[in-house]
């Protein structure tokens, strides 16, 4: 199978990204040397575990860490403009116009005492250069593209009076309005039922491919990711276990984290009687093991694995963070 | 902060004794770096030891009539009587009686009213509050209605409707002994709401959570639930109002005896030796007033402190 | 004998503004149908589950079954005994000390300020049955330590609260346990976990379950029996193959083709149609029918009744 390489800048780049938050028990790490790219018109899915770091990947990158959690080391660039060491203001003011949020509680993202359309056209005028007639129109026209019926009329109605699904719709417009080139999307479907979460990926594809957008879309849903991802990077404990393409690596993982959890899914057991089971849990972020923080749960696990340092993923190739990867030689 | 899980207590603390674990807790680890919160509990302490062992610290016991020396009367602070050459730390009031004695006795009436009014309202209030919120309905309307009524009399007002009722019921030679009581009631009747409050508000919350459903599946009776689940689950908040209330039961026992309807002349608490010292405080005599009400107000002022600081501490969502 | 049986089952909600905002604002009292003429049986030692999105009253029956609630109109029978109209109270404490509940929200399902030796003892000392080292004995059962007795609930993880609820459930040796959504507050490779163990206490005591779930995928694997719920209604009712193979209710059809699939790279589906209607003024006739491909005059008048269709029970004036 041939992947098309894009070859022009990535709209995001992640290099080494470390996360800190100092404890009086000590610093805890939960975002430990990641790096990945997001290209235009590309869906990167991020998956993990509760713990694993990917919903604080997405934070460094809009800049809403809360303290004292803070990036120690690393760069995220922008259309290759570095981000992470802009000012809070400019920093605001870049998350409006090139960088749109979709969360999993459209509530936090929505002002319940303003109505949508005002709440739309706001942002648009603080970031395009447009006559509020016009901000109005192209408010309009956003909820329509994002599949809200008659859209003119409820244009003026408040968030409490859509429903979840719909709600997640006006968010994702008001993520869109002022044209990004990326938008993180942090669990935006985990809240919703399944009619509509399939209805919210078809979403998020179609205005992906349409203009072209970089998404990241961070979710805990294997089947979302396969769904909706280009590429997929897979976190543990804070690291990067793999990334590829999301066909290569949920088909045919190299990682035996990876290949643990798709294990682990109901689908993939059907007929049997009891599902694959990773033993044990996720190290807290203070128990870290030595070496790969996967090996006390690795049926694989060697020697090496247990010395630091332990795997890591080099910047820019490679797949797997794994000295001893699953060979896939005879499956491919 | 999703994804961030907290420090695990047992890596933190071992096998340790229960006190040393008390003094690792998070609480403790943040009662340490607050140093309002510090002095305030230091300033509590002492006072709260010094009213509690009165009868050791004292140098004299003021309700003692044969220890009184009438000619030590209006001492100065620290200065010897002209007349006995007798020495007072804080000086002495009118019938002699040495002002610092008086002030640690009075405390410790003043302390125990407040602290009793408080538990009086405390008690009411929770068993109100939990009725309230985990019966619901008519029982609800009721108690909160009545809550909503006593809410708009000043509570001062209400202590001195109920110590004036007392007062009219009780024989007179039973005034005097009856008086504390009449003000812990007065004061406790006028402060359970705000427990009925907090309590019905966290109940409505938690009778909601699984814990109680599994509770009720198993066929454990309302009472049960009440007490041996809901209860520990809302008293943290009921903690936060006891230590703010207790400062508001102390001054409100104070304005009660400053206003002569509260603890009598023989019995002084803090409000009744400031009744007393005003009389004197344009003759010169200032440190029959000024000490009492120093005391009064470090006192109201330090668990006033301790109970905000309490409110932040145990507020998850300012952390 | 089936264990379970439940006929015509139904709960409305009284969800009316206080009755001094509806003489002002002139409104009549708002009634929801949460749970609307559902009948189905469960056998014994096998899991029966419901799947449903949220307002389907999956869990609104997982409640009435155990007890929780008191339904409006219709029946739930244990072993032929009905626990809202028997009056012998011997043989409602012995019917309710065999049924059991685990609950969604493993955080929320443990009283935070027990102990865990109470907290699984609570089910039998309540009947003032004998706990010593039982909680210990429980606690190994479902994978943790007898240590962890004497610890509080928040020292544990999600999964390992579940456990605790799990044992929670067995202490008094119920017959069926009523698992409502027990997995999806859970990661995947603990979600593995707790359904295994789950499948080998129910081989190991001979357990009913009803299992209640939004996820297919986890119902697929559970369930001996699958019920379908939509807007309170039962729509279809089939064993695991027959359902996701030959799904019959055009509901049953659009949801298997919602699910994501774990191998559908770039599956581009038409997403279904519309959203689920409010339950207060739910449509005439059949609930789906304005979500419906099959739609016709009769689906808009006429409520389908279940009726056999190739070895499964449908709702539908057309399938089949």
């Amino acid at each position: 199978m041939k992947q098309t390489h894009i070859m022009t800048t990535p709209i995001l780049s992640i290099r080494n990204l470390t996360v800190d938050i100092p404890t009086r028990h000590g610093v805890l790490r939960p975002v430990n040397g990641v790096s990945y790219d997001v290209a235009a018109g590309e869906i990167l899915g991020v998956v993990g575990e509760s713990g694993a770091g990917k919903s604080m990947a997405g934070n460094a990158v809009i800049g809403l860490l809360n303290p004292p959690a803070h990036i120690a080391s690393g760069e995220i660039l922008l259309n290759g403009q570095r981000i992470d060491t802009l000012p809070r203001d400019e920093m605001r003011r870049l998350r409006g116009k090139q960088i749109g949020v979709v969360f999993q509680d459209p509530l936090t993202s929505l002002n319940p005492l303003l109505r949508i359309g005002d709440q739309l056209t706001e942002t648009m005028l603080a970031h395009l250069d447009i006559s509020p007639s016009e901000a109005r129109k192209r408010a309009i026209a956003a909820l329509e593209e994002v599949g809200i019926p008659g859209a003119a009329q409820r244009v003026d109605s408040y968030p409490h009076e859509f429903s979840g699904g719909m709600r997640q719709r006006v968010v994702i417009a008001l993520a869109l309005c002022a044209e990004p080139s990326l938008i993180i999307a942090d669990e935006p479907t985990t809240a919703l039922d399944v009619s509509v979460q399939a209805q919210i990926i078809a979403l998020l594809k179609r205005l992906c491919r349409e203009r072209g957008t970089a998404v990241m879309l961070i979710t805990h849903d294997m089947g979302v990711i396969a769904e909706a991802a280009d590429r997929v990077a897979v976190m543990y404990a804070g690291q990067l276990a793999e990334i590829g393409p999301v066909r290569e690596v949920l088909a045919a993982p190299i990682h035996p984290y990876t290949d643990g959890l798709m294990g682990s899914t109901p689908l993939a057991s059907r007929g049997k009687d009891r599902l694959h089971q990773i033993p044990g849990a996720m190290p807290r972020l203070d128990a870290l093991p030595p070496g790969c923080a996967f090996h006390p749960r690795c049926p694989y696990t060697q020697d090496d694995c247990r010395a630091d340092p332990g795997p890591r993923i080099e910047d820019g190739a490679g797949r797997a963070a794994c000295f001893h990867p699953i060979s896939r030689t005879e499956v491919a | 902060m999703v994804d961030m899980r907290l420090p695990p207590e047992e890596l933190v603390t071992g096998d340790r004794s229960r006190l040393a674990l008390a003094l690792q807790s998070d609480f403790a680890y943040q009662f340490r770096r607050a140093p309002v919160a510090v002095v305030s509990f230091a300033v509590t302490l002492v006072l709260v030891l010094g009213a509690l062992f009165a009868p050791l610290i004292a140098p004299f016991d003021p309700f003692d009539p044969a220890s009184l020396n009438l000619m030590n009367g209006f001492s100065r602070p620290m200065t010897p009587n002209a007349f006995t050459g007798d020495s007072f730390w804080l000086g002495t009031d009118d019938q002699g009686r040495d002002v610092f004695s008086t002030i640690l006795y009075g405390m410790r009436i003043s302390l125990f009213v407040g602290a009793s009014a408080v538990l009086f309202a405390m008690v009411l209030g929770i068993t109100l509050g939990l009725l309230a919120g985990y019966v619901g309905g008519w029982t609800e309307t009721i108690i909160m209605r009545v809550a909503d009524v006593q809410l708009t009399f000043p509570s001062i007002l209400v202590a001195m409707l109920i110590f004036g009722i007392a007062k009219g019921i009780t024989p007179v030679e039973y005034r005097d002994q009856m008086a504390i009581w009449v003000l812990i009631i007065a004061i406790g009747l006028s402060d359970w709401v705000q427990f009925a409050r907090v309590v019905r508000g966290a109940t409505l919350v938690e009778k909601n959570k699984e814990y109680v459903a599994a509770a009720r599946l198993i066929g454990r009776s309302g009472p049960a639930i009440m007490v041996r689940h809901i209860l520990p689950n809302v008293l943290s908040p009921v903690l936060v109002i006891a230590t703010i209330s207790l400062a508001l039961a102390i001054i409100a026992e104070a304005t009660l005896s400053f206003l002569g309807v509260g603890a009598p002349a023989t019995k002084p608490s803090l409000g009744t030796l400031i009744r007393i010292g005003q009389d004197f405080m344009f003759s010169g005599e200032w440190w029959i007033l000024f000490f009492p009400a120093a005391t009064l107000l470090a006192l109201a002022l330090s668990v006033n402190l301790l109970g905000d600081w309490l409110r932040d501490a145990l507020n998850p969502r300012l952390r | 004998m089936a264990l379970v049986s439940i006929r015509n089952l139904t709960r409305i909600f009284d969800v009316s503004k206080p009755w001094l905002n509806r003489l002002i604002e002139r409104k009549p009292k708002a009634l929801l149908t949460a749970v609307s003429d559902v009948s189905f049986e469960i056998e014994e030692r096998t899991v029966y589950a419901l799947v449903g999105e949220s307002g389907s009253g999956k869990s609104t029956i997982g409640k009435m079954l155990v007890g929780l609630l008191p339904p409006s109109e219709g029946h739930v029978e244990i072993r032929g005994i009905d626990l809202a109209q028997e009056t012998d109270a011997d043989k409602i404490e012995s019917i309710r000390s065999d049924i059991q509940m685990i609950f969604q929200d493993p955080y929320a399902s443990l009283n935070p300020r027990w102990r865990v030796r109470d907290i699984i003892a609570e089910p039998v000392a309540a009947r003032g049955g004998k706990t010593e080292g039982l909680a210990e004995r429980l606690l190994e059962q479902v994978g943790l330590s007898a240590r962890d007795a004497g610890k509080f609930p928040h020292e544990f993880s999600g999964g390992q609260r579940q456990r605790i609820c799990i044992a929670r459930a067995l202490a008094s040796e119920p017959k069926l346990i009523v698992c409502d959504e027990p997995t999806s507050a859970l990661d995947v490779s603990v979600q593995a976990q707790v359904l295994n163990l789950m499948s080998d206490l129910k081989d190991e005591f001979g357990l009913t379950y009803l299992f209640i779930s939004h996820d297919l995928t986890v119902v697929q694997h559970m369930a001996d029996r699958i019920g379908v719920l939509y807007l309170g209604r039962l729509v279809e009712e089939a064993d695991p193959d027959t359902l996701f193979d030959h799904p019959a209710h055009p509901y049953t059809q659009m949801l298997l083709a919602a699910a994501p699939k774990l191998d559908g790279f770039g599956r581009e589906v038409p997403p279904p149609q519309g959203e689920i209607p409010d339950p207060i003024n739910p449509p005439p006739g059949c609930a789906f029918n304005p979500r419906c491909p099959l739609a016709a005059e009769r689906c808009r008048t006429e409520r389908p009744t279940l009726r056999d269709v190739r070895g499964a029970r449908v709702a539908c004036h057309f399938a089949g």
